[in-house]
């Protein structure tokens, strides 16, 4: 019992889960190409400001509640690790960069 | 005043067509006079659900090709007065059929009828945009699976996308033991995760493919099924009925067998 209930999800939990982030994707109707086409996008834009780490980017659609917290609607959520803030830049985004970045 | 309503799912064999002929035979029940029509072109099987296949003269097309008149086409069902079907040809192909015929012999058949049920064809093609046409409302069928609930959640976007307003959801094949067991996902999972109104959920019932065997309808007979299926055709007229207590009935009934195997 203990063990079905800490160690393994249950088959239900798995299957509504998965079922979360499929539709939010078939809702959207974002093909993987148009996804990695954004990603480099953004690339190109914060790499004008800052040094940023790219192979650990991530960027995905994901699911999150609704203001009135009623619902769910999908979100596109992107992890941009930075490295090093840019000269002219770097004082400006200070406070900014001493965050870590995270999802909401 | 009329009322017509699609039943589709995207995914095929969750239980449009047994839900279309349980429906349907318990609106009559009610005294509403209704008639269904099999908008599966080339793949007809609501006549056989409801055991009327061997009864068909004119199908479908030859109704929209008009090479007879409608009334001759429609079969009367001897066991509800009130009951009648209009088969779907079997030797057609789903552009036969247009979705601007559809609407206009769906409008020749308001004028007789309180309630139109049109029988979905699996898929988003032709079929589907010819059945959902005509509709007032539509009701989507779903299982409590994942492949059937992704195709359900397709669907209810290209039931907006046509201008649909008016949708509900009915869960077929519910098996409360394996939701208690958390080895299916619950009413409340699949609801949350399309979010549509409920309208009817149908358990897993054997006598389902006992009466699709002989060919009649479970509503009305007494089973689960049957009186989850009444209980829609009740919804449908507007009474406010509770759901099913699934859980209680299945609980007692596992107590019961349970005692039985004890002894």
């Amino acid at each position: 019992m203990f063990r079905r209930w800490f160690k393994k999800k249950s088959s239900r939990t798995i299957a509504k889960d998965r079922l979360r982030v499929l539709l939010i994707s078939d809702r959207v109707d974002c093909s993987p190409e148009m996804m990695e086409m954004m990603k480099n996008d953004i690339i190109k834009v914060i790499s004008k400001y800052m040094e940023i780490n790219e192979k650990e980017m991530d960027l995905h659609i994901s699911q999150s509640v609704t203001i009135d917290k009623k619902g769910y609607s999908a979100s596109i959520c992107a992890n941009v690790p930075i490295k090093t803030l840019r000269g002219k830049h770097a004082e400006l985004s200070k406070t900014r960069a001493g965050q870590k970045p995270s999802c909401p | 005043m009329s009322e017509v309503i699609v039943i589709t799912s995207g995914k095929g064999g969750v239980g449009k067509t047994t839900t279309t002929a349980n429906l349907g035979a318990g609106l009559a029940q009610l005294g509403e006079k209704v008639v269904l029509i099999d908008t599966d072109i080339g793949l007809r099987n609501l006549d056989v659900v409801m055991g009327l296949e061997n009864r068909i003269v004119y199908h479908l097309v030859d109704v929209i090709e008009e090479n007879c008149r409608l009334k001759q086409a429609l079969i009367r069902d001897k066991r509800y007065p009130n009951l009648f079907l209009l088969p779907s040809a079997q030797t057609r192909d789903k552009s036969a059929v247009t979705p601007e015929q559809m609407t206009r012999l769906i409008d020749k058949l308001r004028l007789d009828f309180d309630y139109i049920l049109l029988d979905c064809p699996a898929g988003i093609e032709q079929g589907f945009q010819n059945a959902i046409a005509g509709a007032d409302r539509a009701f989507i069928v779903t299982t409590p699976e994942v492949s059937a609930i992704r195709d359900a959640d397709r669907i209810i976007g290209l039931l907006d996308t046509f201008g649909m307003r008016k949708y509900d959801l009915i869960i077929n094949r519910v098996r409360m033991d394996m939701v208690r067991r958390g080895d299916m996902m619950s009413i409340d999972d699949v609801v949350d995760i399309l979010s549509i109104d409920l309208i009817g959920v149908i358990p897993d019932d054997e006598h389902i493919v006992v009466s699709t065997n002989q060919g009649e309808p479970v509503v009305g007979n007494g089973t689960v099924a049957g009186q989850a299926f009444s209980n829609i055709c009740g919804r449908i007229l507007g009474q406010d009925i509770p759901f099913l207590d699934l859980v209680g009935k299945r609980s007692f009934f596992v107590r019961f067998t349970g005692l039985l195997k004890r002894s």
